[in-house]
């Protein structure tokens, strides 16, 4: 086939490509490219040229080895869901466009970190697109019969011009919008189109190798059993090869999620989270269906064309051999597909990370933060542009001058180990909070270094020198520093070693570092919400912490820059609607500021939207202790909130009380009032008596029957005796009320006191026909001043003779010895108390209204008095039961 | 014959007035309450009024107000004898309709007097 003829079929071939994804674009919509068999096809860009060409290499020499490449990704498939899911969910969020955004998103938006990665994965990727060009060079070698090209001049290499081609296709549909974190529909179609493609015309050929060419599986492998080294390629050496296999399964596990193309079509480029779920079971059938040919096209091949050093083409030279021309169109269509996917997905990812992550935040936010917005958007498409062709340059030359000695299935490696250095930081920074971007920077700097150490530096040395010297003696001489068995670690295959070493430092460093140091405020925050995304789906715009100041119309105009004034407004209406804020708010608050980042992310990268946000915020550093205080403020204001609830509630309670408090003075004001007034009455009425007397006596002295005049003289006499009475239950109650009285308080027996009452008393109770009635016990002792409790004992008893209107009258008195204290009971047979003074009989100078017509002798005061002797002596006195049978009136001592 | 009703609940101080004006020619009415008087009220109709403040059951203020209502006893004079000192007791009293207020202890002469006053 003429190289011409063959170039044809190629622009022929990406024509329709470029048609495909044109209508793509076109119905970005549409179902056709949003369902979970495109995505699931797009993640198929896993298998590029190193699969469709090197699996049946590795399976020609070394056996069945190719299959962990793929048992990485079949065992990550299950993990989707919970890992790729809460990528996916946080990337959305952020609108994250890259894994270097995602990682230094992860660790605080740091600028190194995004860099740093994107130059790893720059340095892990142009060799492997170097690889597909090589398999495009090679398999275009082998399609037009020219067995060796002299590759002097570039130009005269159509490798070049394909590889420009798919640079303008790439170029075309994935600079489209300034906002990396948009989909990509045509170049997503296009890929799960080539998927397609590749994957049939492998199988058609494996179809046709194995069935035509040969007369099944069991005839191949009768034919190459018989070979020499049947054994070295079926079988796994033993238990160093084990772990082998373990490393390089681990490497393609990591790969899945890490390599830029791979988070490009899964994270990116994932426009629903469900489509996971079919992901998860397609990918790893898609995986099988590709590799259920390889040992046979392989053995095929080895059987045909001996130990030959073109195994990896054995597709394309088996029907080549047969005359088969057709075939093997189709087979290099499949390849060229792999290459273009692989090729146009891992520039465009690698081109938003170069130019989000390395050029613009460090080169020209100043300049984009003078510019307009639709200047910024050409800058910004720009350099992305031109990122994609320098990447596709760069591995073309690489390609040109230092692959040619390297196998596809070894560079490929190699790239594996150099991506895989992100792993410690991708994996333990979802799932371990404490990682700190000083560890990640520091980890994958020393990863990287070991991985040029052990892997990159002595594959070079020995595919440019041929000498083995670096290899079997080590820097130095030094034998426990040889690159392939660093610290005597001698039994892993080299990448296996590699593998092992960087990954191993790596991690370390990472985790010294980040458990050395607290991080700041910045990053712990991310940490919480990259490791709790259930959570973190309600913290949204508000999870920082943030302080500072910015104007609104600062920011506006920053993302105005970026997004164009009708974005930009229709933008900050929304979040102003969002959260309930005035539209001519001046302040921003945290809120708007991590908004304001978010929606900047997609265009220029999480790093640098965060220094352009920041130049306009006059943000003041916090420290972790200040975060930890806003913390715990918030904590307190909450407490302090109860605190105040608490405290409102005791005020209004006290409130209450100090009302009632009031009330209760002025009832007391009105009280001591009232008792003024009846104390003035009552000391008037006797003085009015004994005036008016006094009067009638000194001027009708003589004339009047002395029997009159005694009458009167009586009268005064009976009114001074009721006065000093008076005067003397005054001062008594004055006494006890102010505490002035001091009981004397001695063990006396109860029954010894009611007696001296009576014994006193015993003539009034006689004249109204009274009998006392004691208790018969021995002895009732207890604690108290015995005048006092005469004095109770003595109102109580003269009341009841007072009131006692039985012809036989009788008073009794009984005891209650409780735990603590003595009850002494008064009961009688009197007319008893009315229902409406019961309650006040121990008020001052109450009186009854229904007693005897004729003024009783009282003073009012009587049943007060004893009442606060009574409390004085730490007991109570009431009244038990009263009606017109009679009353008991109890009072009880303390005996202590 | 003038009439006099004494009314107060204090036995001594009814005997004193009770003395003083059988010797000056009143016909004299006692009562121990408001209510005792009111009752006595119903038959006789005095010229003046004699009426304790503090009382038991009905007191005075409420006496004068029933008084006042009676239309037979529109030409009664009323003295109150009262300890409440305060002008607004005072005031009080006269308000209800009250021609005199006396403060006790008071002098039985210059009751006397104020008797004879108001009876011209």
């Amino acid at each position: 086939m003429s190289s011409l003829s063959l170039f044809v079929i190629i622009i022929l071939y990406l024509g329709i490509l470029f048609f495909l994804a044109f209508i793509a674009e076109k119905r970005a919509t549409s179902k056709w490219v949003n369902n979970p068999y495109i995505y699931t096809l797009s993640l198929a860009v896993y298998c590029s040229a190193w699969t469709y060409y090197g699996s049946v290499g590795v399976a020609a020499t070394t056996g069945i080895s190719f299959l962990a490449i793929y048992l990485g990704p079949v065992i990550a498939a299950p993990f989707w869901i919970l890992i790729l899911r809460k990528i996916i969910r946080i990337s959305k969020q952020h609108k994250i466009s890259s894994i270097a955004d995602f990682i230094s998103l992860r660790y605080g938006n740091n600028r190194l970190l995004g860099a740093l990665i994107t130059i790893v994965c720059v340095l892990g990727t142009v060799p492997y697109i170097a690889l597909q060009l090589k398999a495009i060079s090679e398999t275009f070698e082998i399609m037009t019969l020219s067995v060796s090209i002299e590759k002097t001049k570039v130009f005269s290499d159509y490798t070049i011009y394909i590889a420009l081609l798919i640079a303008v296709f790439a170029t075309f549909f994935g600079t489209q919008k300034t906002d990396a974190s948009e989909k990509h529909k045509g170049i997503v179609a296009s890929v799960a189109f080539e998927s397609i493609i590749k994957l049939l015309f492998f199988l058609i050929v494996g179809i046709y190798v194995t069935f035509f060419l040969f007369g099944g599986t069991e005839d191949i492998y009768n034919q190459i059993s018989s070979s020499a080294n049947f054994t070295e390629i079926t079988t796994m050496n033993g238990f160093e090869n084990g772990f082998n296999w373990f490393f390089t399964i681990l490497l393609s596990f990591f790969a899945i999620f890490l390599l830029p193309r791979q988070f490009q079509v899964s994270v990116v480029e994932n426009n629903r989270e469900k489509h996971l779920k079919k992901a998860i079971w397609l990918f790893p059938l898609y995986l099988l269906l590709f590799n259920l040919f390889v040992v046979f096209i392989a053995w095929g091949g080895l059987i045909t064309f001996g130990n030959s050093n073109n195994s990896e083409y054995f597709t394309l030279l088996l029907p080549l051999q047969h005359g088969n021309y057709f075939l093997a169109s189709l087979v290099f269509i499949g390849g060229f597909s792999a290459v273009i996917s692989m090729v146009v997905v891992s520039t465009l990812a690698l081109s938003t990370m170069v130019s989000n992550n390395l050029i613009i935040p460090y080169g020209f936010l100043d300049k984009f933060s003078r510019n307009q917005n639709d200047k910024n958007a050409r800058y910004i498409k720009g350099i992305r542009r031109v990122s994609i062709f320098v990447i596709i340059i760069a591995s073309y030359y690489f390609y040109f001058y230092f692959s040619v000695p390297l196998s596809l299935y070894s560079i490929g490696l190699v790239s594996f180990v150099i991506i895989s250095q992100l792993a410690p930081s991708f994996f333990l920074g979802l799932f371990w909070n404490r990682g700190s971007s000083k560890g990640a920077i520091f980890g994958l700097i020393v990863g990287f270094l070991v991985t040029l150490y052990t892997l990159v530096i002595p594959v070079s040395i020995s595919a440019f020198t041929n000498s083995d010297y670096f290899v079997n003696q080590g820097l130095f001489g030094i034998n426990f520093l040889k690159p392939y068995s660093l610290f005597g670690l001698d039994f892993l295959s080299p990448h296996a070693h590699a593998t092992f070493w960087s990954l191993f430092f790596n991690g370390i460093t990472l985790a010294v570092i980040s458990l050395s140091g607290k991080g700041n405020y910045r990053e712990r925050n991310y940490a919480e919400m990259f490791i709790d995304t259930r959570n973190y789906s309600k913290l949204g715009d508000s999870a920082l912490v943030w302080k500072g100041e910015a104007y609104v119309a600062d920011i506006k105009n920053v993302l105005t820059k970026f997004l164009g004034l009708a974005r930009t407004e229709r933008a900050l209406s929304l979040f102003f609607r969002k959260y309930d804020l005035p539209p001519d708010t001046q302040m921003a608050d945290a809120r708007l500021i991590n908004f304001s980042e978010k929606l900047l992310t997609g265009s220029i990268g999480s790093a640098s939207s965060k220094i352009l946000i920041a130049n306009v915020v006059k943000e003041e550093e916090i420290s972790l202790v200040e975060v930890l205080q806003i913390l715990d403020e918030s904590k307190e204001a909450l407490a302090s909130n109860k605190a105040l609830n608490e405290k409102t509630n005791e005020l209004t309670q006290l409130t209450s009380e100090l009302q009632s408090a009031n009330q209760e003075l002025i009832f007391q004001y009105k009280q001591k009032d009232e008792f003024l007034d009846t104390v003035a009455h009552e000391l008037k009425t006797p003085l009015t008596s004994i005036k008016a007397s006094a009067e009638i006596l000194q001027d009708d002295f003589d004339e009047m029957p002395a029997e009159l005049r005694n009458k009167f003289m009586g009268n005064i006499e009976q009114e001074v005796d009721r006065l000093s009475r008076l005067v003397n239950h005054i001062l008594d109650i004055e006494k006890l009320e102010h505490n002035r009285a001091k009981l004397i308080l001695k063990p006396t027996n109860m029954l010894d006191t009611i007696e001296k009452v009576t014994r006193n008393l015993s003539q009034l109770a006689k004249e109204k026909n009274i009998l006392f009635e004691i208790e018969d016990v021995s002895s009732v002792i207890a604690l108290y001043d015995e005048d006092r409790i005469i004095q109770v004992l003595t109102n109580l008893v003269s009341n009841s003779i007072k009131f006692s209107d039985k012809p036989k009258g009788k008073i009794s008195f009984s005891f209650s010895q409780k735990e603590d204290f003595l009850e002494v009971y008064i009961e009688d047979n009197s007319k008893g108390i009315p229902e409406n003074d019961k309650n006040h009989v121990f008020d001052k100078f109450y009186q009854s209204e229904n007693q005897n017509t004729l003024k009783p002798s009282g003073s009012g005061l009587g049943l007060a008095i004893s009442k606060q002797i009574v409390q004085k002596h730490g007991g109570e006195i009431w009244l038990e039961k009263t009606n017109n049978e009679g009353s008991i009136f109890v009072f009880s001592l303390p005996f202590n | 014959m003038k009439k006099i009703l004494i009314v107060d609940d204090e036995p001594n101080i009814v005997m004193s007035l009770e003395y003083t004006f059988k010797k000056k020619g009143f016909q004299v009415f006692i009562a121990r309450d408001g209510s005792e008087a009111l009752e006595l009220l119903e038959n006789n109709i005095p010229d003046i009024i004699v009426l304790d403040v503090m009382m038991p059951k009905v007191d005075g203020y409420q006496t004068i107000k029933k008084i006042k209502e009676n239309e037979k006893l529109k030409e009664t004079k009323v003295i109150f004898l009262s300890a409440k000192n305060k002008t607004s007791d005072v005031e009080k009293g006269l308000q209800l309709g009250a021609d005199k207020y006396l403060l006790k202890p008071f002098s039985v002469k210059k009751l006397v007097s104020e008797v004879d006053e108001l009876l011209g």
